[in-house]
């Protein structure tokens, strides 16, 4: 049996009167690249928070290559890098400084650090912009450049938060491409959440649907379909979520709209 | 290298970077020191007061390491708009070194701003009582704007926003600068001012200053250090509470 990478047990996320994650339980094993889909608000980022230490669960218990979340914070950190669904580089920093901070945060070793980020920067077609300000690349380049410093200290997991959100055909390739190389050659965990159903298809090999904050299926693409009696993954997704709009935000600083939403819903 | 270090270069290098800062901030200290130094000069001559230019330099020096090192709460609301404050708190450091390295680098350039003003005072005519103090000057202000730097990043964790930091820099940072012993002495003030003058530790900051630069005290160098590093220790304690409880 596989080893576990991410165990979420029974793990639920309240802001003031608002669930935005209830009782929420999965596992990931180590190796392998599963996908977390679900409509606007469903509690998709609000799960990567969490398990990126980045907000605390209001109850359960979180587990990233066996350490413990929320009480060895540092040991879980070491472990995982990630791609933000905002920005998150220095733009007054140039893009080998982004790096260069990264690697020295993450105590990647002197002797290996110019090498390593020449090869990341080398990867993601940056190197003749190493030394020019991020403030004058394209949402694209900042794009590979978070992606190169996500992968810099070598992490077991990869989280990935929407990561081709606004990026063209050929930047989305390369990203899946290698992505989906370092898992298979060197057992790198993915955990990614994505709008684009023929993404998840394509490059998840368990694909977990939430929605409201619950888990409403979880299984293979074939699975799901089967589950649902559809024939693409979009039909499957739409007949388990509905076809309905949503645009309740569950970001904690906007708050208000959440809360809002959810007393007129009543 | 280490974290501390790599934090504390990232603040410079963004100093460097920014010529409206550098510029912007020397703007206002040469207004004050040409429209306070000269203007209110003559009066407080014929008072009996002496050379006010020179009791005005080391108040100047101050406001600017105030305003200057206050920038640094500033960056941390950017950091949190632009994103790059998440980064750092995924990143297996602690929240105290994250706060400290990047006081450290703001206080720093706060510094540099603060003898930037000592430079353009001399030609002004601004001179040193005794050269051997001067290293006490330095010192002091760099105290200080560790100081300021550290309530500066709680600041920055509380408010949401640049305005809600902008207001809370008029209700706090004005009056404590105007309400200190910067541009007047406490001695010659009504006793309300003066007592508030007492209980502000930006007035111990400019008579250390005073001290060190012209050879003048209030209320003594010693107890004027004692206050200011009670004051460092608070600030940096506060700022540290305030910077662990951020959630992105």
């Amino acid at each position: 049996m596989a080893e576990v990478a991410i165990s979420v047990k029974s793990v639920s996320k309240q802001f003031d009167k608002f669930t935005a994650v209830y009782n929420l339980s999965l596992e990931v094993k180590a190796g392998e690249r599963f996908a977390l889909l679900g409509p606007n608000g469903a509690g998709k980022s609000t799960t990567i928070k969490m398990l990126t230490t980045l907000l605390r669960p209001t109850s359960g218990e979180l587990q990233l290559n066996g350490h413990n979340v929320v009480k060895d914070q540092d040991a879980a950190r070491k472990s995982f890098g990630i791609v933000f669904q905002d920005p998150s580089v220095d733009t007054e920093l140039t893009a080998y400084e982004n790096m260069e901070l990264h690697a020295v945060m993450y105590n990647v070793p002197a002797a290996v650090r110019h090498q390593r980020i020449t090869e990341l920067l080398e990867l993601v077609e940056l190197t003749e912009r190493a030394s020019s300000l991020v403030k004058t690349f394209s949402g694209g380049m900042k794009r590979r450049l978070e992606i190169a410093r996500g992968l810099l200290h070598e992490p077991k997991v990869l989280f990935l938060d929407e990561p081709t959100l606004g990026l063209d055909a050929q930047t989305r390739n390369l990203l899946w491409d290698y992505v989906g190389r370092l898992s298979r050659d060197n057992g790198m965990t993915v955990f990614f959440t994505t709008h684009y159903l023929e993404e998840a298809e394509a490059n998840a090999d368990r694909i977990a649907i939430i929605d409201h904050g619950k888990l409403i299926a979880l299984g293979t693409a074939a699975q799901l379909m089967k589950q649902t009696k559809t024939k693409t993954l979009e039909q499957a997704y739409l007949a388990l979520t509905g076809t309905g709009t949503r645009d309740e935000s569950v970001d904690p600083h906007s708050n208000w709209q959440a809360i809002h939403r959810s007393r007129s819903m009543r | 290298m280490s974290v501390l270090y790599i934090l504390w270069l990232r603040q410079l290098k963004r100093y460097f970077r920014s010529k409206s800062r550098i510029i912007g901030a020397i703007g206002q200290p040469l207004l004050f020191l040409l429209a306070l130094g000269y203007g209110l000069g003559s009066v407080y001559k014929r008072a009996g007061q002496g050379n006010y230019l020179e009791f005005l330099v080391p108040g100047v020096m101050v406001q600017t390491v105030l305003f200057s090192a206050m920038f640094f709460g500033a960056m941390i609301i950017f950091d949190r708009q632009f994103g790059f404050l998440k980064e750092t708190l995924v990143a297996p450091v602690s929240r105290f070194k994250i706060m400290f390295g990047g006081a450290l680098g703001g206080a720093t350039t706060a510094v540099m701003q603060g003898l930037l003003v000592f430079l353009i005072a001399l030609p002004l005519g601004f001179r040193l009582h005794h050269w051997a103090n001067a290293p006490v000057a330095l010192v002091v202000l760099a105290l200080f704007a560790m100081t300021v730097a550290s309530f500066s990043s709680a600041i920055g964790s509380i408010a949401q926003d640049m305005q809600g930091f902008q207001a809370i820099n008029q209700f706090l940072i004005f009056p404590l600068y105007f309400l200190s012993g910067a541009l007047y002495p406490l001695t010659s003030v009504p006793t309300w001012l003066r007592i508030i003058g007492e209980v502000n530790p930006v007035s111990y900051t400019v008579d250390a200053l005073r001290w060190a630069l012209i050879n003048q005290t209030h209320f003594g160098i010693a107890r004027d250090l004692l206050v200011m590093v009670a004051f460092l220790l608070v600030g940096i304690a506060f700022g540290v509470y305030r910077f662990r409880r951020i959630e992105a």
